[in-house]
Parts: structure tokens; sequence; C-alpha cells
């Protein structure tokens, strides 16, 4: 094995990247000239095959994130690579490797599903034989192959979102990035494109999804990373995320007032680990269920409040947002 | 062009060869000559009906009804000429490029293939370039055969083929400057400040030597790129009514060039990359 040459006059092992990450960010920064620091240090990195989900709420830098590391945007410090290319440094071998969904629909209006697909292929480096096959191929894998001959403005939202995807997989990309994919698209359409996005999950795609439903990330992604105000904020699986809450069960509680005495007497209640105040009212947190509420209802009706409302969930990542932020996911 | 790539560490893709922007660079001619043919048509009627009608009153209708100046037609082959070129590299390349920045960012998309983002922009620039030799073809045989009197041309070879290109760069150039210099709230302001002045004082209608009698426009005018377009022609195609000296006419005209393109791709890039 060649001991690699180091990048840009830097040298030294910290500035190579990790030959098992797709995607890797070292200290990746956006300070937008206005003063805004849309990324602040993110460290990244995803593996080959892993379908990486970036939650967080509007603003929270995702769509900066996306793009830089899709060479749109221009950082203003750290490191980044895709499949071990210096992204900063090698752009158009970047762009070669990478199919990019972004917020908008981009589709060539002039075009049909089909041509739009082709000349993408072409675009790409691909021959006019294969251009052609690849198109087809990826117009049936987003299931419009009867729609091939329409000029795209004859097809429904969701068809043009699922011809968007479909685009940025004719090159056959190592890595897929989509930034809110889901996002102004019907119910229905939106179970259709999670279908298609699990199945090219399975064929191996490395996939980065940006989103702010919390379902969206809990269905699709292997591995999530909750990001507000440029920063990472937890990372991990969905269910490790949400054992990190440390409880099976949230009873949530809407009472009038709140007072000290009506949280310490919920939190003495046998199998009440803690007692938050939430966005929602008070987040009651504990263990399993069976025969909780009541004890809860109890407690706090003991307490002479007035109970307006008790809600019982399991924890999920909007629990997990909620409590590193104190705010709602979607505000 | 970034030939270092393969030298870099962990790269695992194909290089990138020194000439790589050529292929992406070819298939974005491709897909536009595809929406050409398509649009053939339109695009034809569009550039043909101005300077046709133009010809027909000035040159056919007036001349029929005892009205109009004896010359015109002479004076308006090189003109109009001139204006339709410049004219189609807003029509065709501005008006397309405000909209694809903004209402469809079909622009986000192309800036993903893998090409530098002022590649995207040489090459919006060289399929506009081509678009405004046809318009050449087309709009040259209309002012030549419609005016009652045939027009007498004087040509010279030389002056044409290197005044027309030129021109058709320039045309390129400034639709791209304009193209990405504006918003689409502006369009019909930029049409009413800039494109009719641009077109109606570009010594389209007269040889700009003429202008003397009004010396301050005479001076003005000179700002006007087309100006410099349109004297190149009439030197090329009808000198005996005097044009401005071939040093002016190319000087002018590949300074404007020069400037538009720069100005053009600087911000292009400023609009794709933040």
């Amino acid at each position: 094995m060649t001991i690699p040459q180091a990048q840009r006059g830097r040298p030294g092992p910290a500035d190579l990247p990790d030959e098992r990450l797709t995607i890797e960010t070292r200290r990746l920064t956006k300070l937008y000239p206005g003063g805004t620091l849309a990324v602040d240090a993110l460290d990244l990195g995803v593996e080959k095959g892993e379908f990486f989900g970036l939650l967080g709420p509007n603003g929270a830098g995702k769509t900066t994130t996306i793009g830089m590391l899709t060479t749109r945007v221009v950082p203003t410090g750290g490191e980044m690579w895709i499949a071990g290319i210096n992204v900063r440094a090698h752009q158009q071998d970047v762009k070669r490797i990478i199919g990019v969904v972004t917020q908008f629909n981009t589709l060539d209006r002039r075009l049909t599903a089909w041509e739009n697909l082709y000349h993408h292929g072409r675009y790409f480096g691909l021959s006019r034989a294969e251009a052609r096959k690849e198109a087809t191929r990826v117009l049936e894998l987003v299931r419009l192959e009867e729609r091939g001959k329409s000029l795209v403005d004859a097809l429904s939202g969701g068809m043009q979102q699922r011809l968007l995807i479909g685009r940025a997989l004719v090159h056959r990309p190592e890595v897929l990035f989509l930034d809110e994919p889901t996002t102004g698209i019907d119910p229905q359409g939106r179970l259709a494109l999670w279908d298609i996005l699990l199945q090219l999950h399975a064929q191996g795609q490395t996939i980065l999804l940006t989103t702010h439903y919390m379902e969206e990330a809990e269905r699709l992604c292997q591995r999530v990373a909750i990001m507000d105000n440029g920063k990472i904020l937890a990372m991990g699986s969905p269910d490790e995320l949400k054992r990190s809450v440390g409880a099976e069960t949230i009873i949530t509680l809407r009472a009038e007032p709140v007072t000290p005495a009506l949280v310490a007497a919920l939190e003495n209640v046998s199998g009440v680990r803690s007692v938050e105040e939430g966005p929602r009212g008070l987040q009651v947190l504990a263990g399993a269920s069976r025969g909780l509420v009541p004890q809860v209802a109890e407690a706090a009706l003991a307490q002479d409040v007035q109970l307006i409302d008790i809600a019982v969930s399991t924890p999920t990542l909007e629990t997990v947002f909620m409590r590193l932020t104190g705010r709602e996911l979607r505000e | 062009m970034t030939t270092e790539a393969a030298a870099s560490p962990g790269l695992r893709a194909r290089p990138t060869l020194p000439m790589g922007f050529l292929q992406p660079f070819m298939a974005m001619m491709e897909r536009d000559f595809r929406v050409l043919k398509r649009d053939m048509v339109p695009f034809m009627v569009r550039t043909a009906m101005q300077p046709f009608l133009f010809v027909f009153v000035f040159t056919y209708v007036q001349p029929k009804i005892g009205a109009g100046a004896p010359g015109f037609q002479d004076v308006l082959v090189p003109g109009l000429i001139a204006s339709s070129v410049i004219f189609q590299g807003i029509q065709a390349v501005a008006i397309p490029l405000v909209m694809e920045f903004s209402q469809t960012r079909e622009i986000e998309d192309r800036v993903m293939a893998p090409l530098p983002v002022w590649g995207v922009a040489l090459q919006k620039m060289t399929f506009a370039f081509l678009q405004s030799m046809i318009v050449v073809a087309v709009v040259f045989p209309l002012v030549y055969i419609v005016p009652v009197n045939t027009p007498k041309l004087h040509i010279s070879i030389l002056a044409l083929i290197t005044v027309i290109p030129l021109g058709a760069f320039l045309s390129a150039a400034m639709g791209l400057l304009i193209g990405t210099a504006v918003n689409p709230r502006q369009i019909t302001l930029v049409f009413a400040l800039i494109v009719m002045p641009l077109t109606f004082l570009g010594a389209v209608y007269y040889p700009w030597s003429q202008l003397e009698a009004i010396r301050w426009l005479q001076v003005l005018t000179l700002l006007n790129p087309l100006v410099y377009m349109s004297e190149g022609l009439r030197g090329a195609l009808t000198p005996e009514y005097g044009h401005m000296s071939y040093w002016a006419v190319y000087g002018g005209l590949i300074f404007c060039c020069a400037a538009c393109t720069w100005g053009g791709i600087r911000m292009f890039s400023k609009r794709v990359l933040s």
C-alpha cells in the first residue's frame, strides 16, 4: 500500500480522510456574510451503505450542510470528504459521484420525464446507449414507466418528486443526498417515496437525508443526527436516541397552576423517574406504564390543581429533540 | 479540470481528464439542440417577425404609397441584422435564464453536473452564440428580398465574417449578463429601460456618422454596444453610406464582448454559489 500524499501542503494524518467513511466532515463551518453561523464546526461520519438522517427544525443548518457537501455552498472552515475525495479541492470529481435532490423542483420543464433522465445521464458522461438504458431503468425504479413521454408539468407533484429522485440516480452515484424530499407531498405520495428510498437502501445505496419530520427519520434512517443551530446535539440509531430519554412511558400532563408541590408530588409516584416542564405541559418520564396513569392523575388532583389534559405516549425522536432544546421540532 | 485530483489521497473515483469538462459541456449542447429543434417554428417566427414587419412597412409599403426615404432599404440591412442579433441574445438567453434562476430553479441542477460553474455559463453562451448565427441566416435574406428596391450591397467578406461572429458573441455575452443581473420582477422594466433604447439608438435606422448633427447623442450612443455591430456591418455591406472606423468597430466589439463575458460569468457564479 502506498503512503498517501498529504493534502494541500498541510501534512499529517489529521488531514487525511477516514477510509471507512463515505461522507466525512471535520469541523465543517459556514458563516454567512450577514453574520449567521449556519453550521458550527460539524463533525459527521457516514458509512458506506448507510441511510443517515439529519433531523432538525427549519434553520438548523441541514440544507447548508448538504449545500457544502454538494459543492454549492462554500464553507468558511473545516474539511469534508466524499468517498475519500476532498470536496473543496476536487469539486468536479465529487459532483461525478453524488446524486443530489434539492429542496426545490429543478426538473427541466422543456423536456419529458424520460428525456430528463436521459440528458442527465449524458451530463454525467454516459454514452447515448447507456443513457437510454439507464433512463428506462430509472423510470421503472421510480414507477413512472407509463409517464415517460409526459412533459414535466403534466406530472403530479408526487410524480415530479419521484422523477427528481430518479434523476439523481441515473449516473449511479455513490451517495444520494436528499434535502427535505417529502416536504409538500401528500401523505400517499410520501409513502410511495419512502418505499422507493427503502428499496434503494436495501440495494446498498448510501443516503444522506435531511428532514424535519421525525416519522420520516424514524422510518427510514439507520442513524440520525439531531441538529439545531448548526450543531449536532445527539447522534445514534432512532432506538438509541429514544432510549437516551431514559423512560419507556411519557405522560404529558396539562395542569393549572403548575406548582413546585405538584412537581414534587408527581416525582414521588412510584415508577416515575423524572418530571420536566416541556412546551406541551409537564412531562412525566416513567418506566412501564401499567397502572401509572391513574396514580399520576390522583397525585395531581390531590394537589388541588385543575387537570386539563393527560396523554400517554412512548418516546419519539420528537421527545428527544424537545428534551435537548426545550422546543418542538416543528415550530 | 482538476488534474491533480489523481494524486490526491484516498481518491477512488475515476480521475478527471484534463479535458473532462468537454463531455458534460457537449451533453448540455445536445440538450439545448433538442429543445431548439422542438421550438424551431416559434423560434423562427419570433426572430423574423420584427425585422420582417420593419422592412415590410418602411421599404415595401412606404415606397409603394409614395412615402419614405430613398436608400432606406440599404441603411436597414446592416442595422436590422445587428439589432435582431442583439435582441436575440436578450430574448433567447436572458429571459430564460432569469426564469431558470428564480422560478424553475433549473440552474441549480445544471450546476450539479461535473462541470465548473464557469463552464455552465460558458455553455449557455456558446449555445446562444450559435442561435445568433442562425438569426443572421434568417434575417439577412429577409431584409434583402422584401424591399421593393433591392438593397445595393458592396460586400467586404473579411469584415462580414469577422463582425458577424463578434456580434453573435456580444449578443450571447449581453444575454448572460442581463439574465444573471436581473430578477423576474424587473424584466419589463429592463425592456423599457435597456432593450428599447439599445435597439432604437443603436445606429440601426441611420448611419452613426450622420449623427454629427446631434453631437451629444453621437457621443452618448458610443456607450451602446449595438452601435459597433451596426457600424461594423455597415462597413461590411453598405460602405458608401459611411461608417465608423474599423478600429473603433473592432475595439468596441472586443471590449464589450470581454466586459459582458467577464461580468456575466462573475454574476453567474455569484448567483449559483453561496
